[in-house]
């Protein structure tokens, strides 16, 4: 499958089946399956339904150097901090740029 | 369509027409390469249902549920407190039908033929399956409380334990007694749904005592030797805000109960009520029994936590509290979610011949209402261990929160509506 192939079956999958979210078949099913638990809270793809943050989308470099943040305790939070421990920096960098490749 | 006009869209779809049929099959067009049957609409199943058909459209999703609508346990409590209605914890399933496709079949799943890789349902045809994901939720078990035995008794002694009409109905039985009544409420031995949800039914009946019979009480008769559940933030709730409403008596535990005089035997004496509340020791649900699944105690379906599978049987996958819980997991939707998408992610790649997930990681968030607007968590993240083969909770990770508190009133209140949309909207 060439490139073009891959964004074009990939908006196809997104427009098409879904109308919502973002480019599904070509994300990485590890990252896509770990970020599927922070949406319990931020909503199906970081956007949330309301009242939490909606995560899909910012730039990932500032959602990595939040969870960072959280993670070092120096933003306050309820509940954040908590779950930003439980991951390697790698893991926060791999969610971070997973959410901003998502719609809002 | 918004990035996509019309005509781009249909430039594509021919451009796309040699691609293979993974990554272009969508519904309606072509024919699924799989069929996956998800036994359980609750938080489990009805999040499986959407995430497989989210990830991988090629794969055609059926449901099977016997309710017409999902009730959310969790904020249940707060019906019997008076600040919500059975009717806000309420969301239907036609989402899940209109919005991915999912093929909804309204009946109950009685039996499992997994030779034949068949459901068979109480009214309709059997349903054939490539993969069977079971969510039952619980069952109880009232053989061990003879005196609950019939419909009348258990009509009488409420569990509430399932959100629905029993909790209406004891929401019901708490506006009917006098004030000065005694609501008593019986946890049993862990491990039951929900660990918080007995202390935050506590403090719900205090909340409501307190406003309208403020001399009535609330007596929690715990089996544990202990408040299994943020023992500290719930104590201080109960003796700062309900100071002698609340009072709880560990070790109580439970021999029968006599139905007609609303009195709890106990290994301590007897204890009557005015309300009798008790929630009974607990299994995973019937199917799960019914199809071989259970593996601990007679009571819980062990699982591979890579991929939610059977331990028991190949093909089955089981999730949410029917399962054997993962050291320091506990038995609650938050958790079900999260498996459901482990669930769905190891489903596809077993279909597709894709690898398996060799880290999972999930989490739990457990919020309780200590009063209309106040809230405490108990949070907690979940990773893989390859040398132990099972989840365990992250070493420095999670935690309580240091106070009841209006925020985190609001944030569950949020919670709660982004885990109803993630699961059926
Ligand atoms: C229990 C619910 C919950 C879970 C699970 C959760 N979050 Fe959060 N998140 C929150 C809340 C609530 C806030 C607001 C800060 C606070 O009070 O903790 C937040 C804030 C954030 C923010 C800051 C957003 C902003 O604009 O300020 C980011 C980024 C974030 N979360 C990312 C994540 C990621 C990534 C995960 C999964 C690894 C995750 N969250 C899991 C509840 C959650």
């Amino acid at each position: 499958m060439t490139r073009t192939n891959r964004t074009l079956t990939a908006a196809l999958l997104g427009a098409a089946v879904l109308g919502a979210g973002a480019a599904h078949g070509a994300e990485d099913p590890q990252v896509r399956v770990w970020a599927a638990a922070c949406a319990t809270c931020h909503g199906t793809h970081g956007a949330s339904a309301g009242g939490v943050p909606t995560i899909a989308g910012e730039p990932g470099d500032k959602l990595y150097k939040l969870l960072q943040e959280f993670k070092d305790g120096s933003r306050p939070a309820t509940v954040m901090h908590q779950h930003a421990k439980g991951y390697t920096d790698e893991e926060l960098q791999r969610l971070a740029a997973y959410f901003s490749r998502q719609r809002p | 369509m918004t990035a996509f006009n019309r005509r781009d869209f249909l430039k594509a779809a021919a451009a796309a027409g040699a691609l293979s049929l993974t990554a272009c099959a969508t519904p309606g067009s072509g024919k699924p390469i799989a069929r996956v049957v998800v036994i359980g609409g609750g938080y489990g199943g009805a999040t499986a249902a959407k995430y497989l058909r989210l990830w991988a459209p090629e794969i055609e999703v059926v449901l099977v549920e016997r309710n017409p609508a999902f009730v959310s346990c969790p904020l249940s409590n707060l019906v019997l407190g008076g600040s919500r209605t059975i009717e806000d914890l309420t969301t239907g399933y036609d989402a899940l039908v209109k919005r991915y496709g999912v093929k909804l079949v309204r009946d109950t799943a009685t039996a499992v033929d997994p030779d034949k890789r068949q459901v068979r349902l109480a009214n309709g045809d059997p349903l054939a399956y490539d993969r069977l994901i079971v969510s039952p939720g619980i069952e109880f078990l009232y053989d061990d409380i003879p005196g609950l035995a019939g419909a009348d008794a258990q009509a009488r002694v409420l569990h509430a334990w399932k959100a629905g009409p029993q909790t209406v109905a004891l929401r019901k039985q708490l506006e009917a007694i006098r004030d000065g009544g005694v609501y008593a409420l019986h946890i049993p031995k862990a491990p039951y749904r929900c660990p918080p949800g007995p202390y935050e039914r506590a403090a719900q009946v205090a909340f409501y005592f307190k406003q309208h019979k403020p001399r009535s009480k609330v007596l929690i008769l715990d089996s544990n030797p202990d408040i299994t559940s943020k023992k500290g933030l719930f104590l201080k709730a109960w003796n700062e805000r309900y100071p002698g409403i609340v009072e709880y008596r560990p070790n109580s535990e439970l021999i029968d109960v006599d139905a007609r005089t609303l009195t709890a035997k106990l290994v301590s004496g007897d204890v009557k009520a005015d309300v009798l509340n008790v929630v009974p020791p607990q299994r995973a649900g019937d199917i799960a029994k019914q199809a071989g699944l259970i593996t601990a105690n007679n009571r819980w379906a062990g699982i591979d936590w890579l991929t939610t599978e059977s331990l028991a049987v190949k093909g089955i996958h089981v999730l949410g509290d029917a399962t054997l819980s993962a050291p320091g997991m506990p038995k609650s939707g938050f958790m079900a979610n999260n498996h459901a998408k482990i669930a769905a992610d190891a489903v596809i790649a077993l279909l597709t011949g894709r690898a398996v997930n060799p880290s999972p990681i999930i989490a739990n968030t457990c919020y309780s209402f200590v009063s209309d607007t106040d809230v405490v968590h108990v949070a907690s993240v979940h990773k893989y261990d390859a040398e132990k083969k099972t989840l365990v909770a992250v070493q420095g990770a999670g935690g309580l929160s240091s106070a009841a508190n209006e925020l985190e009133g609001k944030y569950a209140h949020a919670w709660a509506k982004n885990i109803w949309a993630d699961a059926l909207l």
